[in-house]
């Protein structure tokens, strides 16, 4: 606990260094993967290459990428912005096919109204179906949100500051004070990204107020390899009630 | 370009293919401890995932568990147990079962959950018992989305035991270690080319296993993709953001 007491700028220091490395990526992620999400939904075709792809990105190991990535765009090893550009990769890979989903859940037959009563595609995209795929979207969001805020104490053992130098300074020194700081500091920011983007959601998207289950709840249905199984099992029952 | 030429020639070098340390013997390590790791997380994940999915007790516990578990900066995890059991492989054995069993657990229950309740219903109908329920209806038709969670577990450990050469003399992610303390690119980039490939190998593996799992009876009655689709979910697809953090 002393070790925390007389350190508590250095923490303060690698929160804000998390912070810059952290919050790009999600914004730009979101951003990069709407174009690309939309693709996927928009074209046979498009979606098994691009859903494919980003399946394998994601798969790809992050210290490895951290270090392959400067090689492939010339950045340095040890400079974040190196970092950045990698989380941003591990967030497009995850958000893509939510958007491509998102898009999916929109009814055919809303969209079908939307077309006769004269949207033309791009205003029935920004219109209708983006709003639509809103609380998908903000679902996905926040686990590239809390997984890029996870991710990237990884970058601390190739020499890039963030809260997980805590964790290798700690482990070097044998202070586990500075460890659980650093675990703790890590949960925390990735909870306050979680709620900023519940926040956030809920002023963009006031009609979609009932959330439904517990956040955390909901976050794990997302994250869990049956979540398209789990995610529209009240809807099937509907069906069936009918 | 260069780099990458430096760094296949590392990787085809034959002195890295002789004595301790050498690439087959780093990836000989890399691939034990995941295959052991994995197979300890399935023997706790997979029994409790059934036990969850079949009462349909503990779900909301599960949930809170894993989503918990998820949060942690894997990091943080490794070198705390490493400070607390010492360096050597009980630290990395120990943190990456813990990361393992969550993906394995959700895999588990909600391969269960998935199946249609008319289905089970149905099994029970005919007088099946409940341990005949278990394994002969929602064991196999849960098994897709058992395997998915295997999928992301496995990956979550390939991945995370590359981070845990850092507290440990194992592993490919070694000549990682050893290249960024000598600024040897060749073997950065090289280790980190072997594992990613090690990875993709077995996510490979994994998407044609997963094919196969899919109870014959199942796959025949899978509707064609069609653009409109039904939001109803049919076991057997797979198709979310299921893989592991790295």
């Amino acid at each position: 606990m002393n070790w925390i007491w007389s350190n508590l700028d250095l923490i303060w220091d690698r929160t804000v260094d998390h912070l810059v490395l952290s919050v790009p990526p999600i914004i730009l992620s979101f951003f990069i993967s709407l174009p690309l999400g939309w693709l996927a939904y928009r074209f046979q075709l498009g979606r098994g290459v691009i859903l494919t792809g980003v399946g394998l990105l994601y798969a790809i190991p992050s210290l490895p990428l951290f270090i392959v990535l400067p090689a492939i765009v010339g950045t340095n090893v040890r400079d974040p912005l190196n970092l950045i550009i990698a989380l941003t990769i591990y967030g497009v890979a995850l958000m893509v096919r939510v958007v491509a989903d998102g898009l999916d859940s929109v009814d055919t037959d809303v969209r079908q109204s939307a077309t006769a009563v004269g949207f033309s595609g791009w205003t029935l995209f920004w219109q209708v179906q983006l709003p639509l795929a809103g609380p998908v979207l903000l679902a996905g969001l926040r686990v590239v949100a809390v997984s890029t805020v996870s991710l990237a104490t990884v970058g601390a053992v190739i020499g890039v500051a963030s809260l997980g130098s805590l964790f290798t300074d700690g482990f070097q020194r044998g202070i586990q004070a500075e460890i659980v700081a650093g675990i703790v500091m890590t949960v925390l920011l990735a909870l306050t990204f979680d709620w900023a983007l519940v926040g956030l959601g809920r002023l963009l998207m006031p009609w979609s107020r009932a959330v439904g289950p517990s956040l955390l709840a909901r976050w794990a249905a997302l994250r869990s390899p049956g979540a398209a199984a789990a995610a529209p099992a009240p809807a099937a029952g509907e069906e069936a009630a009918k | 370009m260069n780099l990458f030429i430096d760094a296949l020639n590392w990787i085809l070098d034959p002195a890295n293919y002789v004595g301790p340390g050498s690439i087959p013997i780093r990836l000989f390590e890399h691939v034990v401890f995941t295959f052991v790791t994995l197979l300890i997380a399935s023997a706790i994940a997979v029994p409790l995932g059934f036990l969850i999915g079949h009462t349909g007790h503990g779900r909301a516990l599960a949930i809170a568990v894993s989503g918990g578990l998820r949060a942690l900066p894997t990091l943080g995890l490794l070198t705390l147990v490493a400070l607390w059991v010492g360096i050597g492989l009980d630290a990395p054995y120990v943190a990456l079962t813990i990361l393992a069993i969550p993906p394995i657990l959700a895999g588990a229950y909600t391969g269960f959950e998935a199946i249609d309740r008319a289905t089970i219903d149905a099994a029970r109908a005919v007088g099946m018992s409940e341990g005949q329920i278990v394994r002969k209806v929602e064991i196999p038709l849960g098994l897709p989305l058992l395997i998915g969670g295997l999928r992301s577990g496995t990956l979550q450990v390939v991945a995370t035991a590359t981070l845990a050469a850092y507290v440990a003399d194992f592993g490919l992610g070694r000549f990682l270690f050893s290249g960024l303390k000598t600024n040897d690119y060749a073997e950065l980039l090289g280790g980190s080319l072997l594992v990613i490939l090690l990875a993709l190998v077995l996510e490979g593996i994994f998407s044609v296993i997963q094919r196969i799992v899919v109870p014959r009876g199942v796959s025949a009655g899978r509707p064609p993709e069609v653009r409109a689709r039904s939001a109803r979910p049919r076991p057997g697809m797979e198709t979310t953001i299921a893989e592991g953090i790295n």
